[in-house]
């Protein structure tokens, strides 16, 4: 049985400068890793690049999704095969509604198995659960959002597209304690053997509401250090300075 | 395979679609070129009275005397080929009173346009032009028996004589621009239509302008007088088949509006790519009424045409939601224009436009406010959508504004559809075309959603289709 999600000394460049020097990780279905670090460290590169944004082009190593080599497999391939980005700055769409924009994508998602007789349903329980009100669903997608709304849009989405892997990228940013409460709820209730989940984040206040198994330090495009959950404890109290000035090789 | 792929991926384009054409078979059609004898022949064809005839040889000279504009887009005006064309062609002699009336070929191209069934589902009324002439044309019998009046123009003229001279040419006269002058020299079908004092037309009236033949000249006419108190709505379709060689449709639409009335007039343009499309819309509004403009352009090789509301009484209104869509070898020169002329008076201009492939949209606006109108409100609001970076989109705003005491707004946005937003939407599972056409209807949805249900639907497949093979 093939991991979840393997990465192997994985080299990736943005317009020539090469940010991800390398990285090797390997995550088993069920399990939440937090991959954490400080700002430039290449934590939003990672997660550009597992969901296939052109601009993110992969020099070295591979991506192993599920064993499939996701090299040439486009982003819409990638999250009709599973994987799943929540944004760290979800874009607007005028004109188009969240209902309108959710149909679509689950239909992408679902193929022929799309019910669109159930889909209300659906639509209406996840809002629920995630405190969301239901005039939302006529409002244009992520069109002045406060950014509570957009993180609590992102797991909703990722709550109905049932993804195997979902990477959350800054989940945590820009929320308030009410609203950080809340998607982590959502993100807690999704957890289950099915899902893996990369949590990404520089800070660890979402890892005191969602648990992780595995934490990894993040520093200049590496992966300088892995451990259990008590890692990110340690990091909030030394910080990630003594990783900056000598970069350790894991 | 999603439904919505399935949609793109039928392969349907215009050619299919709109592009075919019938046998050219006609009762008469006039020498190539234009000449006062030809302007005669015409008013001759049609038994009219002499002061029409006269309006008509009176706007041929303006027509020959007047330039072509200078600010517009010459480096395609100037390829008309004026000489080329056929500036009437009489399709069959007795104009149809059921479907059954009209010959078998233009009544299968009307029933591939889907409008008998149109007409059927949802239409109050329906007026059908093939050529030069209206072929079919039917009204709901309840509308009839209220007095509502909707006829082809030609009709009108000899039905209500008085009524059409009262009015016709008086809104935009003849010589207000070149091709003004052309239409009324040349003019044959379109609409008249009278809504009587306080009757409410609650579901539209339709004409749909065909194009059959190569080289063709289309000069419909459009006179729309709602009275007191009345409201009405009429949409018009336009479709032509994919030639070699061009077209010219230049239509003069006049619109009164009289106190309380409510008019709205809807336009789907979508002329196949060789058709210059060079039309003037005006409208007076009088008191406390309101005219609404709401006009899509998707085809044509060059489109020129900037509605216009007269404001003349005191709290009239007047809206232009407009939509252009520009590809590869075409300009949409669209706009609008508001002239405030009476005191407490309101417009609101709302322009949306999508270039791509080399094509190119142009705002052409005007609001101008006259010294004793005070209190008026006016806003501009103009949004472009380029595709790629070899398209083109410009913004000609004029603001004229003589009176105190006035609130104008202008905005005017250009963006372009961002790889962000299209990796936001492929990261849900939508395809590269999915995610575009998703992108383009939404910016579109301000206009789409004053559609009825059904011109919607029509309008977001059209954008669907033309999106096709844009994206690699």
């Amino acid at each position: 049985m093939s991991a979840l999600l393997d990465l192997q000394d994985l080299h990736v460049e943005v317009e020539g400068k090469e940010i991800l020097k390398g990285i090797s990780l390997s995550m088993e279905k069920g399990q939440v890793h937090a991959i954490m670090g400080p700002n430039g460290s290449g934590k939003s590169t990672l997660s550009n690049t597992l969901m296939g944004h052109p601009k993110y082009v992969v020099t070295r190593g591979r991506i192993l999704y599920q064993g499939q080599d996701l090299a040439g497999l486009k982003t819409d391939a990638r999250a009709r095969a599973g994987i799943f980005l929540a944004f760290q700055y979800p874009v607007s769409v005028q004109g188009v509604s969240v209902m309108n924009f959710l149909r679509t994508a689950l239909k992408a998602r679902f193929g022929d198995q799309f019910q669109p007789k159930e889909f209300r349903k659906q639509v209406k329980a996840a809002m629920a659960s995630l405190g969301i009100d239901e005039s939302f669903a006529t409002r244009y997608v992520n069109d002045g959002f406060s950014g509570g709304e957009k993180k609590r849009h992102e797991i909703l989405q990722m709550a109905l597209l049932k993804p195997s892997l979902a990477v959350l990228d800054e989940t945590d940013s820009g929320l308030d304690i009410d609203a950080l409460k809340t998607v982590s709820e959502g993100i807690n209730h999704l957890r289950g053997p099915e899902l893996g989940v990369l949590l990404i984040t520089h800070y660890q206040r979402l890892l005191n509401y969602v648990m992780p198994d595995f934490v990894h330090v993040l520093v200049d495009g590496r992966i300088v250090r892995s451990g259990g959950k008590e890692l990110a404890h340690e990091l909030e109290t030394t910080g990630y300075a003594s990783y900056e000035k000598e970069p350790v090789t894991s | 395979m999603t439904d919505a792929n399935k949609g793109l991926d039928i392969g349907q384009n215009y050619e299919q679609q709109y592009g075919f054409h019938d046998p050219e078979k006609y009762v008469f059609k006039s020498k190539k070129g234009l000449t006062e004898k030809t302007v005669e022949e015409i008013s001759w064809m049609k038994s009219e009275p002499d002061w029409m005839r006269q309006f008509r040889l009176k706007a041929f000279k303006a027509y020959q005397q007047k330039p072509l504009p200078a600010w517009a887009d010459l480096s395609m005006l100037s390829q008309i080929p004026f000489d080329d064309i056929y500036y009437y062609l009489k399709p069959m002699n007795e104009q149809g009173k059921t479907w059954e009336d009209v010959p078998a070929d233009i009544k299968n191209t009307f029933d591939k346009l889907g409008i008998p069934e149109a007409e059927r589902k949802f239409l109050a009324g329906v007026s059908a032009q093939y050529e030069s002439e209206v072929v079919y044309h039917s009204i709901h019998a309840d509308l009839e028996k209220q007095g509502v009046v909707f006829l082809g123009m030609d009709d009108g003229l000899k039905k209500y004589p008085e009524l059409v001279r009262k009015y016709f040419g008086t809104i935009i006269p003849a010589a207000d621009n070149k091709f003004s002058a052309l239409n009324s020299a040349v003019w044959s079908g379109g609409s008249f239509i009278y809504v009587p004092k306080g009757v409410k037309v609650a579901i539209p009236l339709q004409a749909y302008f065909r194009i059959n033949s190569k080289n063709m000249g289309q000069f419909e006419r459009t006179l729309i007088i709602a009275d007191e108190g009345s409201s009405v709505h009429y949409i018009e379709g336009c479709t032509a088949p994919v030639y070699s060689s061009d077209s010219l449709h230049s239509a003069v639409v006049e619109l009164v509006a009289l106190p309380h009335a409510h008019i709205r007039y809807t336009t789907i343009q979508n002329w196949s790519k060789n058709v210059y499309n060079l039309v003037t819309k005006r409208a007076i509004a009088h008191e406390n009424s309101t005219v609404e403009w709401l006009d899509g352009n998707l085809g044509s090789k060059l489109t020129m045409k900037y509605p216009g509301v007269y404001l003349m009484g005191r709290k009239a209104r007047g809206e232009v939601v407009s939509v252009a869509f520009a590809g590869k070898d075409q300009h949409q020169d669209a706009g609008a224009k508001m002239v405030h002329a009476a005191p407490e008076t309101s417009s609101t201009i709302l322009s949306k436009s999508i270039c791509k492939d080399g094509g190119r949209a142009s705002y052409r606006g005007l609001v101008k406010v006259y010294p004793n109108a005070e209190n008026v409100k006016s806003s501009v609001r103009c949004d472009a959508l380029l595709m790629d970076e070899i398209s083109r989109s410009d913004t000609y705003p004029t603001m004229e504004i003589d009176a105190k005491k006035v609130q104008i707004g202008h905005e005017a946005t250009v963006s372009k559809v961002g790889e962000e937003q299209l990796f936001y939407l492929m990261s849900r599972g939508l395809k590269e075309q999915e995610a575009t056409t998703m992108v383009v209807n939404g910016f579109f949805e301000a206009f789409a959603k004053e559609l009825p249900l059904e011109y919607a639907v029509e309008l977001n497949r059209l954008i669907q289709l033309e999106m096709e093979g844009s994206v690699g």
